[in-house]
């Protein structure tokens, strides 16, 4: 009999009008690292918070060490000692890191918390993992690999001996990865077992010793990760071959349609400026990418261009055009299609049914409205035909309010309704952002066969897979400069790692 | 395909008829609290006069001379002699209707419009002045009211579109501003052309401007119609019905709908879809007032009533009746109706309640607590939502599968 300490057997969710978890069957071993697989809106949320006692299941048992056991909220699962890297960090911004890990179970000598004695085991299982914090730093100072060590400290702090790592490495540079990598091998050693949730096959190929898969709530199966190929187990997730690297022609760059010159975008949260001097081209027929870390001037930079910001210095000029203060209607009828990082802020009217999401950017033209009123059967007519042909799935076609649509599908809407307006410049930032494989793939398509169209795409992603796959140029942005410039086809992700952390930068070392 | 279509008219229909369940769910349990308030009520009064009645005896009195008045509204038998009683109800909803159609409006576009009353007051005044001072026709002094209430509704949506003040702040203070303004405007130390000293009010229209009055309407029953010839409703309760249906036409059916709404619901999509959202604040504040104005038009203009600058010193309680009615009808302005009618109905009748034994004020208790209960709605709605959901599930399960 095999040792498991936690087993989900036969776990049935359901939502309204949707099975989230249909008979799912999960077996964690003591001391493995056991990847959880599966495109979005495949379940693996609705079953980590079954197992965290956020939803009850309307079927199957939880067992933790070979015993049934009632999970009812989150602090039964933490009796349990299991522990959660939650994909969005939940930490307080102003508090210190020490304070950070302790919130919720400081230990206390009287009525004042014992610092000293927190220090000292915080300190003793930083050294233990080689998880590298500086205890006294405010949270709101610190790296995103550091704030995500504070959060691997806090499962450990509170003896946990179940780790659950949502999507981890999303956030992290190539050179972080490589050293979470290395953590989780070094709690392996120590007995502890590891959830790893992740639709990144090469990071499961890498750390993992067991793998299962689910696919639109079901249960696909478990695989030993060393004798199953990458291509298996994509396979298994999507249900079809998936195309993993996108092919594409040689790019050849016509007319400049962006120019931006020193383009300069003073920071909302503090006195700096987000952008400093930013300039960059971008040609008829190829794709851009604008690549760097999170939070180092890309969206700052994207606003500005788009006119949801105002730049404090330099000129943005599209096809010929200065609009550097040109209000968005403008921009968009000179040809600028945007599709935004955020879409439930930007990209979507959640309250709104998709066929007037659809048309967001163009109910003003003549087709969709006379005389101030709309044409609803032309507007239906022409949502219909984007959800046909760009493949969006939603509960009820054209009128699905869109907020209860999943991400995924938000996300396909958006690329129709942007694309089908046939921009000479595509603004695409991070469009596959939590997207499974299956709609990567498509979307990636999408962005290529607008290049060849001889169309300027600009990419803003923080994925470097997507960089290298798809650019043509890539730009790296380092607190908001642009360090460096590559070519894809002669440069690695290692390479590009450097520049992203501010390492190298092109104008002083070369 | 012919189910595809189908399906989705079904599910906008369903939610519909959910938000109407819910807030009729509201009503209800309003209604049984009220009758509970007068219960209790009409026992203490008779009580403290020393009479002792069974519980059976109160129960009957509270039913009898209590709570039905309150049900009965407007059609209360002893007072609807002439149809005095649904003459009343309609003249007092048509006002209800305007100001709940403002804040409802500005509702949509994300705004709390909480100036109805003083958008009312100052609307009332633009139809007054129109009326006895410059005699036009009644549809100029109506037109006139409506652009009253406008400038006062655009000044706080002004200084939320482009000083970024809170339009409840700016507009709470232009209630007040509003209110004594008139006075003052209308009083001028005794001196004021629309002024009568001997009556301490406005002059009546009826004697001042005939033709500044609304026209009336009766309705064929009996040899002098159901109305009597007297005192004859006058066709404001139709002209608030058209108005509340354009309101439903602009905002459900025209690019400049299209627009309000998306502001109401997610400014910053809106913003990236490159719609002005401060020409949008400024008009949604804009036609709020306007409505609002047109509302006090509507009633002043019935020449039941003139303005008493001298104890005119709280804020008409129409204007904040209107934020009742646009939550009873969950903003909508067909349901704006509906609700107006109601609150009026209820209102009405319990001025017809044995005021020996209960106060009337039992009908705002019962208003207070169908909104108090309204905040609730949501939940109600989601409750009836599956309640409703659970029974065609099993069928539509196949299509919906097929979809997925």
């Amino acid at each position: 009999m095999e040792d498991y300490v936690i087993e989900m057997l036969h776990i049935t969710k359901e939502f309204p009008g949707i099975r989230a978890n249909d008979d799912v069957t999960l077996q964690l071993k003591r001391g493995e690292i056991h990847a959880l697989l599966g495109e979005n809106s495949a379940g693996k949320s609705t079953l980590m918070s079954v197992l965290f006692g956020l939803y009850q299941p309307e079927q199957g048992i939880i067992k933790k060490d070979g015993q049934e056991v009632k999970i009812s909220n989150p602090n039964d699962a933490t009796a349990l000692h299991i522990g959660m890297v939650h994909q969005h960090f939940k930490l307080v911004e102003c508090f210190t890191v020490l304070d950070n890990i302790i919130l919720g179970a400081e230990p206390m000598k009287g009525v004042v918390v014992d610092r000293a004695a927190a220090r000292k085991k915080v300190m003793e299982l930083s050294q233990r993992y080689g998880l590298k914090v500086d205890p006294d730093a405010r949270v709101e100072d610190i790296s995103v690999g550091m704030q995500q060590r504070v959060e691997i400290l806090k499962m450990l702090y509170r003896d946990n001996d179940i780790l659950i790592f949502d999507e981890p490495t999303a956030v992290l540079t190539p050179q972080e990865i490589d050293e979470l990598m290395d953590i989780m091998r070094g709690f392996k050693a120590e007995g502890k077992s590891i959830l790893f949730i992740t639709h990144k096959l090469a990071e499961i190929k890498a750390v993992a010793d067991r793998c299962s898969v689910l696919r639109k709530g079901k249960y696909m199966g478990t695989v030993d990760v060393a004798n199953t190929s990458v291509e298996e187990m994509s396979r298994l997730m999507v249900g079809r071959d998936v195309q993993l690297v996108s092919t594409k022609d040689e790019s050849h760059p016509g007319d400049v349609v962006l120019q931006v010159d020193n383009l300069t975008v003073p920071s909302k949260v503090s006195k700096k400026d987000a952008v400093k001097h930013a300039s960059l081209q971008v040609r008829a027929g190829e794709i851009v990418c604008l690549a760097g870390i999170e939070g180092n001037g890309q969206t700052e930079f994207i606003h500005a261009v788009t006119g949801l910001d105002k730049p404090s210095s330099g000129t943005v000029t599209l096809c010929g055009r200065d609009i550097t203060h040109a209000p968005i209607r403008r921009r968009s009828k000179l040809g600028m299609s945007h599709i935004p990082e955020d879409r439930h802020k930007h990209g979507l009217v959640l309250d709104y049914p998709l066929e007037y999401n659809m048309v967001l950017q163009r109910y003003w033209e003549k087709g969709f409205q006379q005389g101030g009123f709309l044409k609803k059967r032309v507007i239906r007519e022409y949502s219909d035909r984007l959800i046909e042909q760009y493949d969006v799935r939603s509960g009820q076609g054209s009128t699905t309010i869109a907020r209860s649509m999943s991400g995924g599908n938000q996300q396909k809407a958006i690329v129709a309704r942007e694309i089908d307006k046939d921009p000479q410049l595509l603004i695409a930032v991070q469009p596959t952002r939590g997207l499974d494989v299956g709609a990567i793939e498509y979307i990636h398509k999408q962005i290529i066969a607008q290049r060849d169209a001889k169309k300027a795409v600009l990419l803003v992603s923080l994925e470097l897979d997507e960089v290298m796959n798809l650019s043509d140029r890539i730009l790296v942005m380092y607190e908001g400069e642009i360090v460096g410039e590559f070519d894809p086809k002669t440069t690695d992700v290692q390479t590009l790692g450097l520049y992203m952390a501010g390492a190298k930068r092109m104008d002083k070392e070369g | 395909m012919a189910e595809k279509n189908r399906a989705p008219r079904l599910g906008n229909s369903a939610d519909g008829v959910s938000s109407l369940l819910a807030s009729l769910t509201c009503i209800l349990m309003g209604l049984v609290i009220g009758f509970l308030a007068l219960l209790i009520l009409g026992w203490i009064t008779l009580a403290q006069d020393g009479n002792t009645v069974s519980f059976g005896e109160m129960l009957g009195k509270t039913w009898n001379s209590g709570f039905k008045a309150i049900l009965s509204g407007g059609f209360y038998k002893t007072a609807n002699a002439m149809g005095m009683g649904v003459r009343t109800e309609i003249l007092q909803a048509a006002p209800l209707i305007m100001t709940g159609l403002s804040v409802a409006f500005a509702f949509k576009t994300g705004l709390f419009n909480i100036g109805a009353a003083g958008q009312y007051t100052v609307g009332a005044y633009f139809a007054l002045f129109g009326a006895i001072v410059l005699k036009l026709p009644w549809w100029a002094c109506l037109l006139a009211s409506a652009i009253g209430g406008a400038i006062w509704g655009a000044i706080p949506g002004f200084f939320k579109a482009y000083l970024n003040v809170n339009e409840v702040i700016t507009a709470i203070m232009f209630n007040w501003i509003g209110l004594y303004g008139v006075n003052t405007l209308i009083y001028q130390g005794g001196s004021g052309p629309m002024y009568n000293t001997n009556t301490t009010k406005t002059y009546t229209i009826k004697q001042v401007s005939p033709d500044s009055l609304l026209p009336t309407f009766n309705i064929p029953i009996g040899d002098k119609g159901y109305f009597g010839k007297m005192f004859l409703p006058t066709i404001g309760i139709f002209i608030a019905i058209a108005v509340a249906v354009l309101i439903w036409v602009v905002l459900n059916k025209t690019v400049f709908g299209y627009e309000l709404k998306a502001c109401g619901f997610n400014k910053n999509a809106a913003k990236y879809a490159g719609i002005n959202d401060r020409k949008n604040i400024i008009l949604s504040m804009t036609i709020a007032g306007a409505l609002a104005g047109l509302g006090a038009g509507l009633f002043y203009l019935s020449g039941s009533k003139e303005w008493e600058p001298l104890v005119s010193t709280s804020l008409p309680a129409t204007g904040f009746n209107g934020i009742s009615v646009a939550l009873l009808a969950s903003s909508n302005p067909i349901g704006c109706i509906f609700s107006a009618i109601f609150i009026s109905h209820i209102t009405v009748g319990g001025g017809f309640m044995d005021a020996g034994i209960f106060p009337s004020e039992v009908s705002s208790i019962i208003s207070g607590v169908v909104i108090y209960l309204c905040a609730f709605s949501l939940l109600f709605r989601s409750g009836i939502r599956k309640f409703f959901a659970r029974e065609p599930k099993k069928a539509a399960g196949k299509g919906k599968e097929a979809d997925a």
